[in-house]
């Protein structure tokens, strides 16, 4: 009953407060659709489609950090070391600069297991120093940032790695029935995450420490387990992205994904997921996502040059993480 | 000139679910200490929050010399003459008493604004000598005790020429020789002009201290009475505003075998409880009375496996247990519903079904994974007819219920487990009159299917009536048990003060 009785205007408004980053960008966006016809074409729907993939596979796996009142800032570094082992293991044979030489063509499938399992281990460690030595998240995966980083750049030496076989590259550039690879792979990934965060003990179990940690221990969650496999989890995805971004791409170097994690933040705030914890959904994340890569492109298109699309990204974080505290400020 | 220094009339004031003070006046003379006493719930902290500026009101009027005056917020009330000496004190522990009492007004040097170290030093000293503490103004308030920590509180407020000082529950954690001096301090506080308001439970120290007593009950003023016209019973019948007899449901549980035993429990923190004896029976009402900071939530949550235990043994059903974690606990059949309802109790932004259903999960799963949600919205269904619960659907978010509703939310949380020993720590605590008896009757009925219950309250009525034992602790320890036949409030409360 009770919300029937809101008048139309008050709820029209409070739509319109709840999702105002949202509702400027499509603005912006329709302003740039009309300003150049090229805009609303085929093409650049589908360059949009594709780009937001491989961030919403980033966003869903630092969604579970910010539930749960946490965060990951290895996020952009980790998609770098799973795009650097990816590339490494799936060169052309015999091409010049190969960074094994003598590496024999290993199965796709097999590389992508490795590189994930290796992303996974690092986000098991995050886990854990959170929950066994309770670091805050914030500095944790700061410093987790950084020793990535440094892993990253003495595996590679710091070398470009291009050349990648072609079986590999067709993973981002083929499609099936007209769906681009890459599209299907994000679907699964956003329906599986689904799955986990509504119809799971594991997905309730997040909501509550995001809600209430200590009420949640006190209801016999393990806190710590649950929080071990959400970071796990999300540096498995990061590694997922980092293979699919390096196989777009033709190549990697260390600095691929770099600052990806304050836009997958970003995003997943955009999207309602609540920096207070507790609230998040994969549709908004996937909004969230959409709305990001739309200001860019939109940006582009009206030729901002790049420098100052960075401040525009920086802009829109900030006013959408207050924007969202407001609606959680205690009223008093 | 009105003869009063500060009026408060027709305050009201709503929260969700809950009307907390509703037409509520206060009015204190200059120079007087001022007694505000209540049951809890009655509204006497939520006013004290208005006047300090913690709280808007919603509706009245605040009067201070004649002049009607907005309070915005704490620094406010401060700016106008009034201070706030805390329930739970917050003090800035890792730095000095003179930073904590001139924080937010540090005394500067005239040009440059450089604190003038100095001078704050010089003046806490005096003012520390107003309070009869005799200390360093340079030591950390992480070394003083809590009655130290509160006179430095009081210096604080005379600091900033308060004439109207709020004491909320000053005595609730001190011993009687700590009393005396803090009643030292009140009179001469008293002779210099300024107004007390003093909030407690304790009616003895209510009639001894105050000039004036205004009683509160649900929200509302039930009047104002001059101290040495009342006797402890006048004031607990104005409070309680009806006879005690119907205030507790029939109990017809009968307690049977022992089925829990705690032998020798000590804390690993050393001012903490130690060498705690008791035994639970099946179908009994154990009550655990005591002062706060007699550590008895401290001991259950420590039973429950929130908190660590140094040496001692729990004995369920004749089987030792260990107990690491309130999984540990929740598998062997024991709940615990915790003293602050908001702080570990709720998921304040989750639905009523997720708050109902997250301790009992592992039965609503098929295929191993995969939730059974219609099962979920039956148990929560269940729960809702059984307990009552007033909710518009099982969908809500339960921070948008009230206080009573949200704690039967949790109860329905324990018995989806089907425990076999429910500790309740302090279950009736912010719950509205008419939900406590609800409360009570599920408490009776739990004890009657064959359920043990241990149950924490500082409210005495409440303990001697619902109990069948109460055991009680001071300063970590059991000082003594009483049967229900012999319990009064005065045995208890003698106990409960046997080591100060």
């Amino acid at each position: 009953m009770g919300k029937e009785l809101i008048p139309n205007k008050d709820r029209i408004l409070k739509f319109i407060q709840n999702n105002a980053i949202t509702l400027g960008m499509i603005l912006i966006a329709l302003y740039v659709g009309i300003k150049e016809p090229n805009f609303f074409t085929w093409d650049n729907f589908k360059n949009l489609s594709v780009n937001t993939t491989t961030r919403f596979i980033i966003a869903l796996g630092v969604s579970g950090c910010l539930i749960t009142k946490g965060t990951d800032l290895s996020a952009g570094r980790m998609v770098g070391l799973g795009a650097c082992i990816a590339a490494t293991l799936l060169q052309k044979a015999g091409s010049a600069g190969k960074f094994f030489p003598s590496l024999p063509d290993l199965p796709i499938i097999f590389v992508v297991i490795i590189t994930l399992a290796i992303c996974g281990v690092f986000g098991f460690t995050n886990g854990a120093i959170i929950s066994f030595l309770k670091v805050p998240p914030f500095i944790a995966t700061l410093g987790m940032q950084t020793l990535i980083y440094g892993i990253c750049l003495v595996y590679t030496g710091a070398v470009p790695i291009g050349s990648l076989r072609d079986d590999y590259t067709i993973v981002a550039k083929g499609s099936f029935l007209g769906m681009p690879y890459l599209l299907i792979i994000a679907v699964v990934c956003g329906i599986l995450l689904w799955f986990l965060y509504n119809k799971t003990r594991h997905g309730k179990y997040m909501y509550a420490i995001g809600g209430n940690e200590s009420a949640a221990e006190v209801a016999g969650v393990n806190t710590g387990k649950v929080k071990i496999k959400i970071y796990t989890l999300a540096a498995v995805l990061y590694g997922l992205s980092g293979i699919l971004l390096a196989a777009k791409a033709g190549g990697t170097s260390v600095n691929m994904g770099l600052g990806y994690e304050l836009e997958a933040i970003a995003a997943c705030t955009i999207g309602g997921v609540s920096t207070n914890g507790g609230v998040g959904k994969i549709s908004g994340i996937l909004i969230g996502v959409l709305v990001f890569e739309l200001l860019k492109i939109s940006l582009q298109f009206l030729g901002v040059e790049t420098s100052y699309t960075y401040i525009v990204q920086g802009l829109v974080i900030i006013i959408a993480v207050a924007l969202d505290l407001r609606k959680y400020l205690a009223k008093k | 000139m009105s003869d009063f220094l500060l009026e408060m009339i027709g305050i009201s004031k709503s929260f969700p679910g809950v009307k907390a003070l509703d037409n509520a006046t206060l009015k204190v003379r200059p120079g007087t200490v001022h007694a505000l006493v209540g049951e809890n719930g009655a509204g006497k902290s939520t006013l004290m929050k208005c006047l300090f500026g913690i709280y808007s009101k919603d509706e009245g009027e605040i009067i201070i010399d004649g002049k009607p005056t907005q309070i915005v917020n704490p620094y406010d009330a401060l700016m106008k003459g009034i201070a706030m000496v805390h329930q739970e004190l917050q003090p800035i522990l890792e730095r000095s008493i003179a930073e904590n009492i001139y924080c937010g007004r540090f005394p500067t040097k005239p040009f440059t604004k450089v604190i003038d170290h100095k001078k704050m030093y010089e003046d806490t000293e005096i003012l520390l000598k107003e309070v009869k503490m005799n200390f360093d103004p340079k030591v950390k308030l992480s070394t003083l005790s809590v009655s130290q920590m509160q006179s430095v509180e009081i210096a604080k407020a005379v600091s900033a020429n308060a004439r109207i000082i709020i004491m909320d529950e000053p005595t609730s954690s001190l011993t009687q020789n700590e009393v005396d001096n803090l009643f030292e301090i009140i009179n001469s506080l008293r002779k210099k002009g300024i107004s007390i308001i003093y909030i407690s439970h304790k009616m003895d120290e209510i009639l001894s201290i105050s000039d004036e007593v205004t009683i509160m009950r649900d929200g509302q003023y039930i009047g104002t009475w001059d101290a040495k016209e009342l006797t402890i019973d006048m004031i607990v019948t104005k409070m309680v505003g009806r006879e005690l007899k119907n205030l507790y449901p029939p109990k017809s549980n009968v307690p049977g075998e022992i089925v829990l035993e705690v032998n020798d429990l000590t804390s690993v923190t050393e001012k903490s409880f130690k060498n705690i004896n008791f035994q639970l029976r099946k179908g009994e009402i154990l009550g655990i009375g005591g002062l706060v900071g007699a550590q008895r939530s401290e001991l259950v949550e420590a039973i429950f496996g929130i908190r660590g235990i140094k040496k001692g043994t729990i004995t369920y059903k004749g089987k030792l247990i260990k107990i690491k974690r309130p999984h540990d606990a929740i598998m062997q059949g024991i709940a615990l519903l915790t003293e602050d309802r908001r702080a570990t109790g709720i998921f304040g932004v989750l639905s009523i079904a997720e708050n109902v259903s997250i301790a009992s999960l592992d039965q609503y799963v098929d295929h191993h994974f995969i939730l059974n949600n219609k099962k979920i919205e039956k148990l929560v269904q269940d729960n809702v007819k059984k307990l009552s619960i007033k909710t518009p659907s099982s969908k809500t978010k339960i921070q948008s219920l009230s206080g009573g509703n949200q704690q039967k939310v949790i109860i329905s949380r324990w018995l989806a487990n089907d425990p076999d020993i429910f500790i309740l720590d302090e279950p009736t605590r912010g719950i509205d009159v008419g939900a406590k008896y609800e409360i009570y009757t599920i408490i009776a009925d739990l004890a009657k299917q064959g359920k043990s219950i241990v149950m924490i309250s500082s409210e005495l009525p409440e303990l001697i009536g619902m109990s069948d034992r109460i055991i009680v602790m001071c300063g970590g320890r059991v000082s003594g048990e009483v049967s229900r036949e012999e319990a009064t409030q005065e045995n208890i409360m003698n106990l409960a003060t046997k080591f100060a």
